[in-house]
């Protein structure tokens, strides 16, 4: 039996019948060529969105009302055109698919580089660019979840501690006491410790991701080759840092309770 | 045809270079004297070997092709004077099985390992040729093997194999040695007065590009005369700080970059700063099984192509020219002649593999095989190999003498015979035991050995790849007689490796008439 | 001039065949020469062995000179060694210290099962290569090989792809088994050609999803190009997966129509 590996595969050639395909979004996630283009795109939304809710949420820093106001600014996105909340609800929805399309392509991928080494070496790997950042994606990418599940149940649901989901009137609006749920919540040590963990590990997942979307999207050019890592170090940092002052402007007593 | 090869290649891809008008770029090679040879970096042979593979694996995906991989030709099967298939070990599990077919054809490459230390890759072997052989096939020319001036010299015993580094370097750089047997210095210390840039010298207008034999032996006569160079003073320069000067270094990376790198690699010194450090080594042989203009054996049905067979090449072979008859063999000659033997065979039955000789040739082949790991003796095929080698390379290599030559011919028996007494050969034979598979190939090597070593005596004259002591010019050069050996020596099995039978071909010029190339 | 190295231990991977859990086995190498490489200690090894009566270790090797793509260990968990571009067989002892530790095993995938010992199969990648890394060139049909004119720069990248000589350390290397560097060396070498530019999309189309038969896939570590002995890029990756998105969307009218 001297043919080990036989292919699966019909011949390639003009004569051969036509394969029957997929609908062609299904066609182009059936390889893992496709999954990563998923993966990247998925990727490219909810880096938008952490840049954004980042640089949103830096309103912080001009008092509450600022940030109380821009809360309910994104409530009433489009309205009377649309009705409240539906707007945003129809962004959530839309940024809560790439997610599931980026777990679930983490998800498929993984299984696949399981059953492509199913026995492990046997010795030490001296792996030489292969980094922390590359080889624990899953893992900061778990974690990073499990953290926006409480950081939603905390503060944009308010289910945790019923001191984050308060109320109050400004003029003849009522609106919600966002300032105070993130500073009540950044009060607890806990709750800022994860947090700031979570974004380290967002940092390093971005650090890899931003980088690797270039290459999964096939975006190579030598005029700009020598910026990408420039441009994945600086997001992951800008974001980070940014995410971080919070916690620790409130730990640190720059950002207090307000009252009105 | 040659032109033929080279649009069929690029259109298959091979990724040839090309100069700025983007039409393809060439450069000059040993042999010639003017730049007319097509490259692919420092790796052309390897290109066209990728290209010919892909071609190949586009036949195999379409169905065209059923591959056998690491299965090895133990025998080739002659059922009433025609060759009716092959008997073959899955190296594998050790299993011998046989392929019936119309007709065969043997593309298994030289015998340069008979030498044991040569530029050819550690699996290639005669086995298949020579089985052929002792079923009837006419061996031709086997003392007709080419030595490749440029290679690595040997660093020690342990030595497994030379590494060729590509002829193009002649084509920048400058062969020297020191005149002086007892010098010391480092090559840069070493002012020009005290080099002997012996090529440019003796061969003014080749230079360093003087064919392939010419070097080889002018390197040899150099090192004998103790003017070797390297740590076993085994070596002569090849040195680029000339080129380095004129072209810059960049212009000389750009051209042999990669080359530059496998040699610091394997020699541990740097090109750009000092001398490369070359020997000659067996590169190619131009003996092989004889074929008609067909490319057709004297076995009806069984043919042979590229270097397994003795033709185009004559007693020497040019540089770049191996790639190409392997490759017009394969692609323009074998499709329009291997037709004439098959038409007549249409809807002819043709035996079986559960014909009697088939099933003979397996039992012979399972006899063998089982016969290596029965000896029990104490030393390894390897060993063996090595000691066929050096006698081989002693007597029969760059330089022959009749003395020389009958001395292999009384050793190599008595350590052929102590081969059969005393191998030993580990593990089993149901499985994977490249042991076993060296022992068969050795084997086979120690009954070419014999045979070219009586070609060589008996080819009383100096002719290409052949040079006897006894038959050259005052200035050292090859002494051919064409009045007597102006014919192919074609050698018949006469049952044993020292009792083959002579079938003489006159060789007969029509329309080029035999000169004497000058190289001065 | 050469030194030697003393004192060596090599822990070697024994396996008598597929089927077998197999083992390390360590053997000490009281001496040994720097010029020698690497395979050449083995071949030391393995006379020693023969000797003592035992089984030889089996290793793939053939070219001895880093460019048939046949050697294939991984060494201190670095396929083919810790030298920068550079296979099994180039590599010699003078990269190594006496007293040293080095492990040697095959490379791990499921695509390349162990055979013996350190060698595995690895006719996977001929899969890959039969199901589309070629140009459809029927002898005979050739046009002047000047009459295609190919831009230098193009003529010198598609060398550099062409330069991959099979081996597989990619996928050794790869901590996902992906095949990713290999395919692509292909794809972006015969894709960049003129004469390549009929079957381009359908080519790359083909062994993008014959390579997803058999390897992981590429999350963009990049320690195939550490591995690799001829220093690939992984660029030819983002090219690969250029082509494969145009081959999905730009042509999906005329390949089914094939």
């Amino acid at each position: 039996m001297a043919q080990v590996i036989a292919s699966r595969r019909g011949p390639v050639t003009g004569t051969a019948k036509a394969k029957s395909r997929r609908p062609f979004l299904l066609d182009l996630y059936s390889t893992a060529v496709g999954k990563k283009y998923v993966m990247a795109i998925s990727g490219i939304a909810m880096m938008g969105f952490v840049l954004f809710h980042m640089i949103g949420n830096l309103k912080m820093f001009l008092g509450a009302s600022d940030l109380n106001h821009y809360a309910h600014f994104l409530e009433k996105l489009l309205y009377p055109l649309a009705p409240e909340k539906t707007v945003l609800w129809i962004l959530r929805a839309g940024l809560i698919g790439m997610l599931i399309l980026h777990l679930h392509a983490a998800y498929s991928l993984t299984v696949m580089n399981r059953t492509a080494r199913p026995v492990k070496y046997q010795s030490a790997r001296d792996y030489q660019i292969a980094n922390f950042a590359s080889r624990t994606m899953r893992w900061s990418g778990i974690i990073v979840l499990a953290f926006i599940v409480w950081h939603l149940l905390d503060l944009t649901f308010g289910v945790v501690n019923s001191q984050t989901n308060t109320f109050y009137m400004e003029g003849d609006e009522r609106l919600k006491d966002v300032y105070n749920a993130v500073v009540h919540s950044f009060e607890r040590p806990v709750v800022a410790v994860f947090y700031i963990v979570a974004n380290v590990l967002l940092g390093i997942h971005l650090f890899h991701g931003a980088w690797s979307i270039f290459q999964s999207l096939g975006w190579n050019n030598p005029r700009f080759n020598k910026w990408r890592n420039a441009f994945a170090t600086g997001f992951a940092a800008i974001v980070v840092v940014g995410n971080v002052t919070f916690p620790v402007a409130v730990m640190a007593g720059i950002l207090e309770k307000a009252t009105y | 045809m040659s032109v033929n090869i080279i649009d069929q290649m690029v259109a298959q891809g091979v990724p040839f270079a090309r100069e700025y008008g983007g039409l393809l770029d060439n450069r000059s090679f040993g042999g010639a004297q003017v730049s007319r040879t097509f490259y692919a970096r420092g790796q052309t042979g390897q290109q066209l070997l990728l290209g010919a593979y892909q071609q190949f694996s586009r036949q195999v995906g379409l169905g065209g092709i059923r591959l056998f991989n690491r299965c090895e030709l133990v025998d080739v099967v002659v059922v009433d004077g025609r060759a009716s298939g092959i008997v073959v070990r899955d190296l594998m599990t050790g299993e011998i099985q046989s392929h019936a077919a119309h007709a065969v054809v043997l593309a298994t490459g030289g015998y340069g390992n008979v030498f044991f230390l040569s530029t050819n890759a550690m699996a290639c072997n005669v086995t298949a040729a020579w089985r052929a052989h002792r079923r009837g096939a006419l061996f031709a020319n086997p003392c007709y093997t080419q030595i490749h001036p440029t290679c690595i010299p040997q660093s020690d015993e342990f030595q497994s194999k030379l590494t060729l580094m590509s002829e193009s370097l002649r084509n920048d750089g400058r062969v020297w040695v020191p005149k002086n047997a007892d010098e010391v210095r480092a090559a840069h210390d070493i002012p020009e007065a005290d080099r002997d840039y012996y090529l440019e010298r003796l061969y003014p207008s080749f230079g360093n590009l003087a064919p392939r034999d010419i070097s080889s032996r002018a390197a040899k006569r150099a090192v004998d005369k103790g003017l070797g160079v390297g740590p076993l003073k085994n070596g002569v320069y090849l040195d680029f700080s000339d080129a380095i000067n004129r072209l810059g270094r960049d212009v000389v990376e750009e051209r042999y970059g990669n080359l530059f790198e496998m040699y610091e690699r394997i020699a541990g010194e740097n090109p750009y700063d000092v001398p490369m450090r070359i020997y000659p080594a067996t590169h190619y042989t131009m003996g092989g099984l004889w074929v008609d203009y067909e490319l057709q054996t004297n076995i009806p049905g069984l043919y042979a192509a590229g270097e397994a067979n003795f033709s185009d090449h004559g007693a020497n072979r040019l540089g770049a020219s191996a790639l190409m008859q392997g490759l017009a063999d394969g692609y323009f000659v074998l499709p329009y002649t291997i037709g004439n033997e098959l038409a007549p065979m249409l809807n002819k039955p043709i035996p079986g593999t559960d014909h009697p000789e088939f099933k003979r040739a397996e039992q012979e082949a399972r006899d063998r095989y089982n016969g290596y790991l029965n000896v029990n003796g104490t030393r390894s095929p390897d060993w063996f190999h090595r000691e066929l080698g050096k006698i081989i390379w002693d007597y029969c290599g760059m330089e022959r003498t009749e003395q020389g030559l009958e001395k292999a011919l009384s050793e190599l028996p008595a350590l052929y015979e102590e081969f059969k007494k005393d191998l030993r050969v580990t593990g089993d034979g149901n499985s994977l035991n490249q042991t076993l598979e060296k022992a068969g190939r050795v084997d086979d090597f120690f009954q070419l050995g014999m045979l070219m070593c009586r070609d060589a005596l008996d080819r009383n004259e100096s002719c290409g790849g052949h040079f006897r002591s006894e038959y050259q010019t005052d200035e050292g050069e090859a002494q051919r007689d064409d009045d007597n050996y102006c014919h192919v020596s074609a050698w018949q099995w006469g049952g044993d490796a020292m009792s083959p039978k002579l079938n003489v071909e006159p060789l007969e010029f029509k329309e080029v008439h035999l000169a004497t190339r000058s190289y001065k | 001039m050469s030194n030697h190295l003393t004192n060596l231990t090599l822990r070697v991977w024994r396996q008598k065949g597929p089927n077998d859990s197999g083992h390390f086995e360590d053997h000490a190498i009281e001496q040994i020469s720097d010029e020698a490489s690497f395979l050449e200690m083995l071949d030391i090894l393995n006379e020693r062995l023969i000797a003592q009566g035992k089984e030889a270790v089996v290793f793939d090797h053939d070219c001895r000179e880093g460019i048939c793509g046949t050697c294939s260990l991984m060494i201190n968990g670095q396929a083919h060694g810790n030298q920068r571009g550079t296979a099994t067989c180039q590599l010699h002892m003078r990269k190594f210290k006496s007293g040293d530790t080095i492990v040697i095993e095959p490379w791990r995938a499921s695509a390349f099962p162990i055979i013996k010992d350190l060698m595995v199969d690895r006719s996977a990648f001929d899969r890959i290569i039969e199901s589309g890394g070629f140009i459809t060139a029927p002898t005979g049909g050739a046009p002047d090989a000047n009459l295609i004119p190919i831009p230098k720069p193009v003529a010198d990248s598609a060398m550099d792809s062409a330069e991959c000589i099979g081996c597989g350390a990619c996928v050794a290397a790869c901590p996902n088994g992906a095949a990713n560097l290999f395919t692509a060396a292909k794809v972006s070498h015969l894709n960049r050609l003129p004469q390549g530019q009929a079957e381009r999309y359908k080519r790359v189309e083909a062994m993008v999803e014959t390579m997803d038969e058999y390897f992981g896939s590429c999350t963009n570590h990049g320690e195939c190009e550490a591995a690799c002995p001829k220093e690939i890029s992984i660029d030819v990756i983002a090219l690969m997966n250029k082509d494969y998105r145009k081959a999905k969307l730009k042509n999906r009218k005329d390949l089914s129509r094939t």
